[in-house]
């Protein structure tokens, strides 16, 4: 009646349903969490040049390149069902060409048990920032802001926006030099 | 054991075994059912994906599974990781949005990057591509399971593994009796 194969199936199956239980009771406990946190931030150096990016194409675009300080706590947003924080800051601008530009400038990926207390000046961007065109020149409302895709043991993936931005506007002027 | 399995085959009638063809016939068809199903709930051509590589890190790892939705009236934004196929490579890429622009009529193109990768996607693209845009997209990863995908993986890359396990299961189920 109860041979080692019968006994076999019946921990393994009990030993996922337990586990699968956990599972879905660790998603549900932290559903209603408000991940929501404020961050202050702040442009430096904002400077921006018209040059080909080569890989793309042989066309001029305008590049911009800043520098920026940030400051936030993240500790409190981290509990149980929270594996890892990936932050992004991004600019988002309006252009005659594009009704909306999100360029992503800076990331960091921020596990659990990491320090997630930011105190960052004058931190150099991260990737490119390159316009579809040349639209950043002069621009003057670009606006900065700070997100975060939370990752966790099992459960959903929200995207959430930090409260606070910043908005910044482009020289009116190529910069010649290298930056 | 193996013989008790097939005493309870000899005892069976005729009735009795098409029965269980049947009910075998009936796992199999709610399978289907549930995935298309699932297909019409997202909007997702393959609504549950398994990561198969590591350049998500240390997000995704191999073998996690993700959930995917894919409605039309939802707008791709930065940050938020997609799943999409690209022209001449059969597995569809996994990786986080990293550059979009929107036109005034709607048209949206995107690049992306694994978090785990140095560089953007490029690289990856069909030959002369430089952008992803709305039709290329199959998902967005709304939800995470870790591990549960490693049955899939082990089983596509020993194909020995899976005919044996679904021998054994379809073995079970015409034999086993209620």
């Amino acid at each position: 009646m109860y041979s080692v194969l019968t006994r076999g199936n019946g921990i393994l199956t009990y030993t996922l349903s337990v586990l699968a239980c956990l599972t879905f009771l660790c998603f549900l406990s932290t559903l209603t969490v408000d991940y929501r946190t404020a961050a202050q931030m702040n442009t430096v150096k904002v400077v921006v040049k018209n040059i080909a990016d080569y890989g793309v194409s042989r066309e001029k675009n305008d590049l911009g390149y800043l520098t920026f300080d940030l400051k936030t706590d993240l500790s409190s947003l981290f509990n149980w069902n929270v594996k890892q924080l990936f932050l992004y800051l991004t600019a988002e601008y309006i252009t005659p060409a594009n009704e909306l530009n999100q360029v992503v400038l800076w990331d960091k990926i921020i596990l659990r048990g990491e320090n997630a207390i930011l105190d960052f000046k004058n931190m150099n961007i991260k990737y490119y920032f390159w316009d579809d065109g040349n639209g950043l020149k002069g621009h003057n409302n670009v606006t900065l802001t700070l997100s975060w895709n939370i990752i966790p043991n099992a459960g959903l993936l929200p995207n959430i926006g930090a409260i606070g931005q910043h908005s910044f506007k482009f020289p009116t002027d190529y910069t010649q030099t290298r930056v | 054991m193996l013989d008790s399995l097939f005493d309870d085959v000899k005892r069976m009638n005729k009735r009795q075994f098409i029965y269980q063809v049947l009910s075998f016939g009936m796992i199999v068809s709610s399978a289907l059912m549930i995935w298309k199903g699932l297909m019409v709930v997202t909007g997702s051509e393959s609504p549950i994906v398994v990561v198969l590589s590591g350049s998500m890190e240390p997000a995704f790892h191999r073998g996690d599974l993700l959930f995917l939705t894919n409605y039309p009236e939802e707008p791709v934004r930065v940050g938020e990781i997609v799943v999409f196929k690209v022209e001449g490579r059969d597995i569809p890429i996994v990786h986080r949005v990293l550059k979009l622009h929107e036109k005034n009529n709607g048209t949206v193109k995107f690049l992306t990057k694994g978090d785990n990768n140095s560089v953007d996607d490029r690289g990856l693209y069909a030959q002369g591509q430089l952008w992803l845009t709305k039709k290329d997209v199959v998902g967005r990863a709304r939800g995470f399971l870790p591990y549960v995908g490693m049955v899939t993986i082990y089983m596509n890359e020993y194909p020995k593994f899976k005919f044996a396990v679904l021998a054994c299961l379809a073995v079970y189920v015409l034999v086993h009796r209620e």
